[in-house]
């Protein structure tokens, strides 16, 4: 695999005149990668989805050069037709278009980075190996007390030639002072045996707020690492929610700093999972100033051979009191091939908080199935109304409305 | 009173040590003291052999580094690994030859060996630096068949049973202390509980640290045969020295079919100075295998000393219907470190654990609940509860839950709780209202806190479990 990176970078190099810093700033974060190397179990993070061996085992060799200049071969892309909306259009980690046509022009900026000066040290290796091999990346900016009249949404999609190749794409976005963003990612893969990686930065300055909502429902054969990393302000919030569900390998990692006091974080999640299909997510709050707050709720439902993970993790410095921490997940086994594994981990270096987490997974209550079926329901409809019912804690936690009737027509649940 | 009780334990009161002649080996880790230690011990051949095989593997094995709490590097090689009283190079045949400076400090202690003086009716085998000293009530247990010596004693005695069991809970590969103890292991405690037999009193084992320079590796094997039942209690302490020592055993429980064995630890190693300076390594490996159906293990566990403690007491749930069950108090002051949890293998059909488990810290320390609860896919019908509540005192200390939760059978339930918190002070107000000092109204609430757990000890050791907790957070409140 080492021949092929360096090839292959090298072919990167060849195709763009990046400036110094640019060529400087990739060539480090490539050497990083080459150092490490793609996650294994031996490390503590990945210990229950060892992506060394699920990309052996999917996908075999991978390759890491795209083409950009080729013409991209989507001849249509089906759009959500429910909600009118802003977009960007990624195909293979190109960013295809750029699409504001709701919003003031003056408001939003699009900006193209040179990468930073400086490496943090420590970072997972995919995010090196996304900065040395994404292609531009972009920085948007939403303006002072701007919100944006329609969500965006971004279109993640690979060409239908592509095969056994890793993908990068790197988005930066900053909201300045009481702005609002909603942010709505949408996966559509037109080939198998692909590697996406995904890496947004977020910026959250004082009062702003966003929403990112992730929805990879359609079927396929790709692996996904999203890792997003949010920097929050004084009385911020930042709501993600994560619908994971459709493809092979999904790893939604989200790293939240809060900075500010009175800001606060928002992770909920669903997994509902068939066949072989293995998920995670992934989180890191950090509380690092008094008077922050955080909620997660991840609920999962596992059919056939499936694993769901969920690895939450609260932080607390000693400065941060009056700390309120909370988590929970739930997991329901439909099949006696399922797995749920579950990290929920709490570090507190400071003695004035709340922090509490909570963990449970089974199989579905056979009283409350009984119940229903000695209404009148089957058993097929009864498990399903258990289920429902079950998920729609998460959905209705989800602020907006259009989106939350969005996915819970996606998911066919009902009220 | 309280107040004098107090001052007169403010300070660690085990630490004094025993000026006792010592006869060590070679200071060192290599072929030759392993062998010089199993010579000394008159020990078979295959013993031998089996712990050079553990030094083989030795070689290749990587001291682990996950861990929360780290230490500077250790150097093996400055250690003695045997350790014993001169005037034990013959045992002594009865309590009356033992060394009276050594019965001296076992009634410092508070272990009173000579069993005309025993009120209370617990079997004690005690265990000074590397070698066990003495057992006490050996003909009341010989009658009921019960064996109760010291494991050089038993590989003597009872090579059959040892060799049948030693190493199948924790394998000789297993991780670096673990087989570091494989290697170069004393002494330590053997008990053997015939079919149907209930012991009749509570067995006990004090551990002390004397010399200096001395890693402790005890090996503690206890087998309880069908339908039996045993209650073992382990007490520890050791004296002030300035550099840190190290104390690796490897404690191994065997339940057959319907036996039940309860071990409970009062851990009160030497934990260092307010500034952090010297304390105990404890590093201990400790394992239970439910290897009969209907059988249970329960481990009881009051860690207040050492200054790093690092042990996951476990169960391994093989036989159908098997119970394993961890109650755990851990407190931590000063600069002590304490990463310490269990695991609950669940391997068959209807299994159950429990895990209660109560974090104290104060001061600069840090604490951390790390636990595993893996369901397998064939142990169906199995359920784990699992409550860590951690308990925080001062801005300067750290408490942290990393539990991890795997299950892969959908017959079986996992639930999991944690809460971190502070005292609140309408309890402190209201107990000061009352006439408590702050200190006093602490301790209140504080074993209020820990009950569930004491209440799990015998009867003498909760005393002197909750007077320790007491101890334990002294000058750090206010």
């Amino acid at each position: 695999m080492e021949e092929q990176l360096k090839i292959d970078f090298e072919k990167k190099l060849k195709d763009f005149s990046y400036s110094d810093q640019e060529k400087k700033f990739r060539e480090t974060n490539f050497k990083e990668f080459l150092k490490k190397g793609f996650p294994n179990r031996k490390l503590e993070n990945w210990k229950f989805s060892d992506l060394n061996q699920i990309i052996k085992s999917n996908i075999g060799e991978l390759t890491f050069y795209n083409d950009y200049k080729k013409e991209n071969q989507i001849d249509k892309i089906e759009l959500i037709s429910e909600l009118e909306h802003n977009k960007i259009i990624i195909v293979d980690g190109k960013i295809e278009k750029i699409d504001f046509k709701f919003e003031d022009k003056d408001k939003i900026e699009v900006l193209v980075e040179q990468g930073e000066e400086t490496i943090k040290e420590n970072i997972n290796s995919l995010i090196n190996l996304n900065n040395a091999f994404s292609n531009k990346f972009c920085k948007i900016i939403i303006k002072k007390n701007y919100s944006l009249k329609k969500p965006l949404v971004i279109y993640h999609l690979t060409n239908k030639n592509t095969q056994s190749k890793n993908t990068n794409s790197r988005i930066d976005f900053k909201l300045e002072e009481n702005a609002c963003l909603i942010l709505i990612d949408i996966f559509k893969d037109n080939s198998e045996k692909n590697f996406l990686n995904i890496y947004y930065n977020f910026e959250l300055d004082k009062s702003s707020i966003l929403k990112n909502y992730k929805i990879d429902k359609s079927i396929n054969n790709n692996i996904k690492y999203s890792y997003n990393n949010v920097k929050q302000e004084a009385n911020s919030i930042s709501e993600t929610f994560i619908l994971s569900s459709g493809s092979k390998f999904f790893k939604n990692e989200i790293n939240c700093d809060l900075l500010g006091q009175h800001s606060s974080a928002f992770v909920n999640g669903i997994f509902d999972l068939d066949d072989e299909n293995h998920h995670e997510i992934k989180s890191n709050i950090n509380h690092l100033v008094e008077n922050t707050k955080s909620y997660q709720l991840v609920k999962s439902v596992l059919e056939k051979k499936s694993k769901a993970v969920y690895q939450g993790k609260i932080f607390v410095s000693s400065e941060a009191q009056k700390t309120d921490g909370y988590q929970l997940s739930n997991a329901i086994l439909l099949s006696e091939n399922s797995e749920f594994n579950a990290k929920p981990e709490l570090e507190i270096y400071a003695d004035d908080v709340k922090c509490s987490h909570g963990s449970s997974s089974g199989s579905l209550d056979e009283n409350s199935i009984f119940y229903l079926m000695s209404r009148g329901l089957n058993y097929k409809e009864a498990k399903k109304l258990l289920i429902n019912g079950f998920l729609l804690d998460v959905i209705e936690k989800i602020t907006d409305e259009d989106i939350k009737n969005l996915i819970k027509n996606l998911l066919g649940v009902k009220e | 009173m309280r107040d004098k009780q107090i001052e007169d334990l403010k300070d660690y009161k085990y630490g004094f040590s025993t000026d006792i002649e010592n006869f060590k080996a070679p200071k060192g880790l290599n072929e030759d003291v392993i062998k010089f230690i199993s010579n000394i011990k008159k020990e078979p051949k295959w013993l031998l052999d089996w712990r050079l095989k553990a030094f083989e593997r030795l070689k290749v094995l990587k001291e682990p580094d996950w861990q929360k709490p780290k230490y500077p590097k250790i150097d093996y090689q400055d250690l003695y690994y045997y350790s014993a009283p001169k005037s034990f190079k013959d045992k002594p045949k009865s309590l009356d030859e033992l060394d009276p400076k050594l019965l001296e400090t076992y009634k410092k202690l508070g272990i009173p060996l000579n069993e005309q003086k025993r009120l209370n009716g617990i079997a004690v085998d005690a265990v000074f630096d590397s070698v066990s000293v003495a057992t006490t009530f050996k003909e009341t247990l010989t009658k009921q068949g019960i064996i109760f010596c010291s494991i050089s004693e038993a590989v003597q005695k009872h090579p059959e049973l040892v060799k049948k069991y030693l190493g199948t809970v924790i394998p000789l590969t297993d991780h670096f202390f673990s087989t570091l103890n494989s290697a170069v292991f004393t002494d330590g405690s053997f008990v053997y509980i015939p079919p149907g037999v209930r012991c009749p009193m509570e067995l006990s084992t004090y551990f002390r640290i004397n010399a200096s320079d001395t890693g402790q590796f005890e090996r503690t094997l206890i087998i309880a045969d069908k339908g039996s039942y045993v209650s073992y209690l382990e007490g520890c302490t050791a004296p002030m020295r300035d550099e840190n020592q190290l104390h690796a055993a490897n404690v191994e429980l065997i339940a057959l079919d319907d036996a039940e064995i309860k071990y409970s630890t009062v851990q009160n190693w030497y934990p260092g100075d307010k500034d952090g300076k010297g304390g105990i390594y404890n590093f201990v490996t400790k394992r239970g295998l439910c290897k009969g159906k209907n059988s249970k293990i329960s481990w009881t566990q009051v860690e207040t000393g050492s200054a790093i403690t690092w042990k996951y007491p476990s169960c391994i749930l093989k036989g159908d219907n098997s119970i394993g069950e961890f109650y755990s108090i851990a407190i931590t002051n000063n600069h002590q470190k304490a990463d310490t949890g269990t695991k609950m293998i669940h391997l068959g059909k209807n299994t159950k654990s429990k895990i209660i488990s109560k974090g104290i810290s104060a001061g600069f320390s840090d604490m951390t609940y790390r636990g595993l609860v893996d369901i397998s896919p064939k142990a169906t019908n199995s359920n784990n509860f699992t409550q860590c509540d951690s308990l925080l005192m001062g801005n300067k200390c750290g408490a942290h839950t990393v539990p991890y939760i795997k299950n892969k059978n959908s017959d079986s339930n996992i639930a999991h709780e944690a809460t971190t918190s502070k005292i609140s002070e309408e309890q402190l107000h209201y107990c000061q209202q009352r006439g408590l000092n702050p200190e006093e109204a602490v301790g209140l609430i504080v074993n209020g806190f820990c009950k569930e757990v004491l209440q799990q000890l015998p009867m003498e050791f909760a005393v002197e479990a909750q007077k320790l907790v007491g101890i334990s957070l002294e000058g750090s409140v206010g």
